[in-house]
């Protein structure tokens, strides 16, 4: 990765969830930080967020749901970036997500889950120290 | 309440002494904390409140009796000495079944009125086998997709004795529709249905985002329950204008309250375009308050919000019975204050928000569960919440009169800041044209982010202390409390249910009701013969699923997209 290419992180809500305070204040903590930021908006299918991570060659994608349908959700997006044979972006994610759902989601391949109390600092060095090599 | 000046400018030549000297001399040896002494919406707070903050305040004109214009005081005279707020736990998850025990459970327990939580795939207007629907059943409220579903969620429930509100919004109609569907079944008469539908859509384009439609077909939709609550349902509240998901976004408590308002005009507005007189349906307009952690800007929030609602009804709108000055409402603590972080300290937040929404004089009351930053909520935790009502309300004399607090100096300069600041706002959305026009823009939108991006930076900076988050912090924290979880294998059975349905209903009931809708939605009578209403009630008894009524609403109206304001 060049010097000056920013990082790029591709922010999503999947499902119906329309809680987006915690997508909205993550995508601009991390256009602060310098970060290209491309945020999805609302009612993204998994598909229409791999093909958008996909378009847009980001590093990175942040997923945000507070519904309870991240366990179905959130693999649907590691199941469909393997079916594209995508390894090279750091999936992330967020919400209202009990301890026991996030070791899951781990074994599936979601790098991270920020719950809430979390600090936007954290995901950006998160992020910054474990993107994969493209 | 009007001070004598000359007892004001002596109060003002020993306040300067006060300060030069005994805090003067004071400060020196103790410095005060270096906290900024901001409420938690980052409004600065002085040290000490005085009858000089308040100088011309006028107890007839700014308070006034409870019961009486401008209802500062509250909204009836005897307030909690009559009759408790309700308490009204909000609930819902899983299967409609479900539900229906918790429902009884609650009322067991000292709940006075009933309030359903709707999964999302009906709030968004799709049946548990849609696409959309995977993995979202029965997640965040309970899987209604038929009248069939309301029959089971209302089982043996007292509609003709408890009120009952709905916290839906973009399918409010069906929701409604169906409940008068099983009210009817059940042998009530439409003068004795009682409860509340939410159904305030502007709030969704501004914070909730369960939009479906279009602004303009979503307010006809609007109106038209409004029209139909006038004419049909004397004791029912046909919309819950709501603070609550606006606070919730991230707006402080003074844009919570602005913006409500705001959306209160815009919806009194349209009543009267639609050919009502307001008197006719501004006694059922209700409110919905968040209840957030600074105990005195609440307070000063919920009477600053009857105050300036009562001046807009009577000078304004010019509405002549009292009842349409009288702002009533709902509340609900902030579940956003809550922490995942030692979540049994949430028992004392919700506790003190609890108080707030008492002392501020609410109607009704939601507080919530413990585990609110997990999952909904554990019979336990739920229990635990309503007791909290219960001792407010019992044990701690805050109940014994009415509106404790007025006169404070405190609360009263608070209060008018409150509306200033309020009228200030909505001076700049009526600049820009009123509250939809404003929406279109992105200005509500716009400034809630803003909001809640600065709180958020607050708390990073350790500038706003959240115990157990940023300050207080247990490393060693096991976390165990217990989640309620929900089946997986619902989603399953639900379809299955849906197929059923499908096959066994009146398919001609259901094409009449179907094609009458369509007419209905597509004409150009709305408060006439196409009102949609009475079709969409026919609809739901003929069994048509929300999926297949909303369906056929957004062929019709099509969808919105929003505008990604960050």
């Amino acid at each position: 990765m060049g010097n000056d290419r920013k990082i790029r992180v591709l922010i999503a809500k999947p499902g119906l969830d329309g809680h987006d305070r915690g997508a909205k204040v993550i995508a601009r903590a991390f256009r602060d930080a310098g970060f290209e930021v491309i945020y999805t908006g609302l009612r993204q299918t998994p598909e229409m967020i791999v093909s958008a991570a996909i378009q847009e060659d980001v590093d990175a994608i942040g997923l945000s749901c507070l519904s309870g349908a991240h366990m179905h959700l959130f693999p649907k997006v590691m199941e469909l970036l393997k079916a594209k044979g995508v390894d090279d972006i750091l999936v992330f994610g967020g919400g209202t997500i009990p301890d026991e759902d996030i070791s899951k989601l781990k074994a599936c391949g979601v790098a991270e889950v920020y719950t809430p109390g979390a600090s936007t600092q954290d995901a950006i060095a998160f992020v910054r120290e474990n993107l994969k090599q493209k | 309440m009007t001070f004598d000046p000359e007892e004001l400018k002596r109060l003002e030549q020993e306040k300067a002494r006060w300060e030069q000297q005994t805090l003067g001399s004071h400060l020196e040896r103790a410095p005060e904390r270096s906290d900024p002494f901001t409420t938690v919406s980052g409004k600065p707070i002085s040290r000490l409140y005085t009858p000089l903050d308040i100088p011309n305040l006028n107890y007839q004109e700014d308070l006034g009796f409870p019961g009486e214009y401008p209802f500062t005081r509250g909204v009836q005279p005897t307030m909690y000495r009559g009759r408790f707020w309700t308490m009204r736990q909000y609930s819902g998850f899983g299967s409609a079944e479900e539900t229906n025990r918790r429902y009884r459970y609650l009322l067991e327990q000292g709940q006075m009125g009933l309030s359903v939580a709707f999964h999302l795939p009906t709030l968004m207007g799709y049946d548990s086998d849609h696409p959309m629907a995977a993995g979202e059943v029965g997640k965040c409220g309970a899987a209604i997709d038929s009248l069939q579903d309301m029959q089971v969620l209302l089982r043996e429930l007292p509609l003709d004795k408890v009120t009952t509100s709905m916290t839906i919004t973009s399918t409010a109609a069906v929701a409604w529709a169906m409940y008068i569907a099983v009210c009817e079944q059940m042998g009530i008469p439409y003068d004795r249905i009682g409860g509340t539908l939410q159904n305030d859509i502007l709030k969704e384009y501004i914070a909730q985002k369960e939009y479906i439609f279009p602004l303009q077909p979503s307010i006809r939709l609007v109106t038209d329950t409004i029209v139909f609550g006038s004419r049909h349902f004397p004791k029912w509240n046909t919309i819950s204008i709501s603070g609550y998901h606006i606070r919730e976004a991230g707006a402080t408590a003074l844009q919570e309250l602005a913006f409500t308002i705001a959306d209160g005009v815009t919806y009194v507005e349209e009543g009267i375009r639609a050919g009502l007189d307001v008197d006719e349906f501004a006694p059922r307009l209700s409110f919905f308050w968040d209840i957030h952690n600074d105990l005195f800007e609440e307070i000063a929030k919920f009477r600053a919000a009857r105050r300036l609602w009562a001046r807009l009804m009577r000078e304004r709108f010019k509405a002549k019975s009292p009842r349409s000055w009288i702002l009533r409402t709902h509340s609900q603590t902030a579940g956003v204050s809550l922490t995942a972080q030692q979540p049994y300290v949430n028992i004392a937040r919700v506790a003190l928000q609890a108080l707030a929404g008492v002392l501020g004089g609410t109607q009704s009351l939601h507080t919530n569960s413990m585990d609110e930053a997990y999952a909904l909520p554990t019979q336990e935790a739920v229990t635990i919440a309503l007791r909290t009502q219960q001792v407010i309300a019992y044990e701690t004399g805050v109940t014994n009169t009415v509106d404790p607090l007025a006169g404070s100096y405190f609360i009263e300069a608070l209060t008018n800041e409150m509306e200033e600041g309020a009228l200030e706002y909505l001076r700049r959305i009526e600049e820009l044209g009123g509250m939809v026009r404003a929406i279109e823009l992105g200005f509500p939108q716009q400034e809630i982010a803003n909001s809640a991006y600065a709180y958020q930076r607050a708390v990073e900076r350790e500038e706003k202390v959240i115990v157990g988050v940023n300050r207080f912090v247990d490393e060693r924290e096991q976390r165990p409390i217990p989640i309620l979880s929900i089946d997986e294998a619902l989603q399953q059975r639900q379809v299955e249910r849906l197929a059923l349905l499908r096959k066994s209903r009146d398919k001609d009931r259901w094409n009449r009701a179907m094609d009458a809708l369509r007419a209905a939605a597509l004409g150009n009578d709305p408060w006439g013969k196409d009102l949609l209403m009475p079709k969409i009630l026919e609809a739901v008894k003929a069994y048509a699923t929300v999926g297949e009524i909303i369906g056929l609403l957004r062929e019709v109206w099509g969808e919105y997209t929003e505008l990604n304001i960050i």
